[in-house]
């Protein structure tokens, strides 16, 4: 059996609309959570960084235990499992909205917050220690210090291991497509499902992911170049 | 809570149906996650190598390859496999075989990178020492650089292999009888108990991934200690 190429069929009409709004979806729960992901991660990092134990104990615990549970498993656990442990009024509250992109936007959250807590800690170790020293002697409390002199130079440094952190974000997203999301993955396998064209269907949700991830790539690139002044092997 | 359903079901966890069905659950996730390791350790050191040649001929194919693969998710190279392959042979591949060929192609191009990433941190006069004693240069690859830059690569091969170890769940979606299929099939059977069959799985992948995460930190502590007496 001769296989028939037909990319025309897959890029347009009623399927190239299902490829963008698959892009639509996967650019919207992807932004979502970068936002959500990178608040809760700088929350666990200065937790981490505070002297109170019981704090330090909780944000260690939570980046070992997000780190090293597969994200597949914790998408699972949020769609199936957190019924019983959320609150009935979260419940309700998520049931009247979209609950599989509420599901997708709260694993991809917590997974990359607790890469993110790693890198922005690395981060901040990076800044010498004098600096909190001498901006708690000028009569600045620890947050206040942290907010206006640790982290403003830290995350100058963190940015481009932050942006490596959002775009595996992005390709992570591509697991949603497990709950029912309909992402660029969830329309790339059900153009497959309809047609049998998986290849052209594949590869042009391949080569999306490619262009978002070489563009940020291009970005960090340059970045390096001015900002940091590193040159990029 | 049903915690019955899970002490039930733990062995089904653990081994699958094994004695009287198919080998499953953890121990195919095991199976799964050291043969990709394996397979991507030679994979990764041969792009590795060709990535750092000064031959472009060699050198483009392999930065080709790791780029594409890394600018793709995962589930994107597992479905190349599994859908294509009947377009390719002419006939389908196995669950397992499908999934384990694109963990290792996946994984491969992170080696690789963790392998170029190593040779390059090595003092440039230890090549050049060597290729003056007269080694050729494949030689003093593999007798000089290899040894001295895979030793300092151990805790990120081990990272690696974390990474891999999480991989193996997206096993799961062309069917592959792993430890997050019997998760789901438990729970399709069961629809009394998601959270505690699903908080057991994450678990059981935590203690796996959390213990190479603490090794890898060891070796890492140790590894430098050895290069500080060194110095």
């Amino acid at each position: 059996m001769a296989y028939q190429f037909d990319f025309g069929q897959v890029v347009s009409g009623e399927y190239g609309q299902w490829i963008l709004s698959g892009l639509g979806v996967t650019l919207q729960i992807s932004g979502v959570s970068i936002v959500l992901s990178l608040v809760l991660g700088t929350v666990i990092a200065v937790l981490r960084l505070s002297k109170v134990k019981p704090l330090v104990w909780f944000a260690a615990s939570f980046t070992e235990f997000f780190r090293n549970t597969p994200l597949l498993v914790q998408i699972f656990f949020w769609y199936f499992g957190s019924y019983s442990v959320l609150p009935e009024s979260v419940n309700q509250w998520l049931y009247a909205r979209d609950f599989e992109f509420a599901c997708g936007v709260i694993a991809l959250t917590f997974y990359t917050a607790a890469f993110i807590a790693e890198e922005i800690r690395s981060g901040i170790f990076s800044i010498p220690k004098n600096q909190l020293e001498a901006s708690r002697a000028c009569g600045l409390s620890f947050l206040q210090a942290m907010a206006y002199v640790i982290l403003p130079q830290a995350f100058r440094v963190i940015i481009p291991p932050l942006i490596s952190q959002f775009l595996n974000l992005i390709k992570n997203s591509s697991l949603v497509m497990t709950i029912g999301v309909m992402d660029l993955t969830y329309m790339a396998r059900q153009i497959e499902a309809h047609t049998f064209h998986g290849f052209e269907a594949f590869t042009v949700s391949t080569l999306i992911y490619l262009t978002i991830s070489l563009i940020v790539s291009l970005g960090v690139n340059l970045y390096n170049r001015r900002v940091l002044h590193v040159r990029s092997r | 809570m049903h915690w019955d359903i899970v002490f039930r079901n733990f062995d089904y966890f653990l081994i699958g149906a094994y004695p009287k069905g198919p080998l499953g659950g953890l121990a195919m996730t095991v199976i799964l996650a050291v043969g990709g390791i394996f397979g991507a350790f030679w994979l990764g050191l041969g792009v590795g190598l060709m990535r750092i040649s000064k031959k472009p001929s060699l050198r483009w194919p392999a930065m080709t390859f790791i780029e594409i693969i890394r600018g793709t998710p995962l589930l994107m190279v597992v479905f190349w496999f599994y859908f294509l392959a009947p377009v390719v042979f002419g006939h389908t591949l196995p669950e397992a075989e499908s999934a384990l060929i694109a963990l290792i192609v996946f994984t491969s191009a992170y080696i690789a990178e963790i392998v170029r990433a190593g040779v390059e941190a090595l003092p440039k006069g230890q090549m050049e020492a060597a290729r003056g004693t007269g080694l050729s240069h494949f030689q003093a690859m593999t007798h000089i650089i290899l040894p001295q830059a895979l030793f300092n690569m151990i805790p990120s091969f081990v990272n690696q292999f974390v990474s891999l170890t999480k991989d193996t769940s997206l096993a799961f979606i062309i069917g592959v009888n792993e430890l997050t299929k019997a998760a789901t099939q438990v729970n399709n059977r069961t629809l009394t108990a998601p959270t505690e069959i699903f908080i057991t799985i994450a678990v059981l992948y935590f203690i796996i991934c959390y213990c190479l995460t603490e090794f890898s930190r060891y070796l890492e502590r140790r590894i430098n200690r050895y290069q500080a007496r060194g110095r």
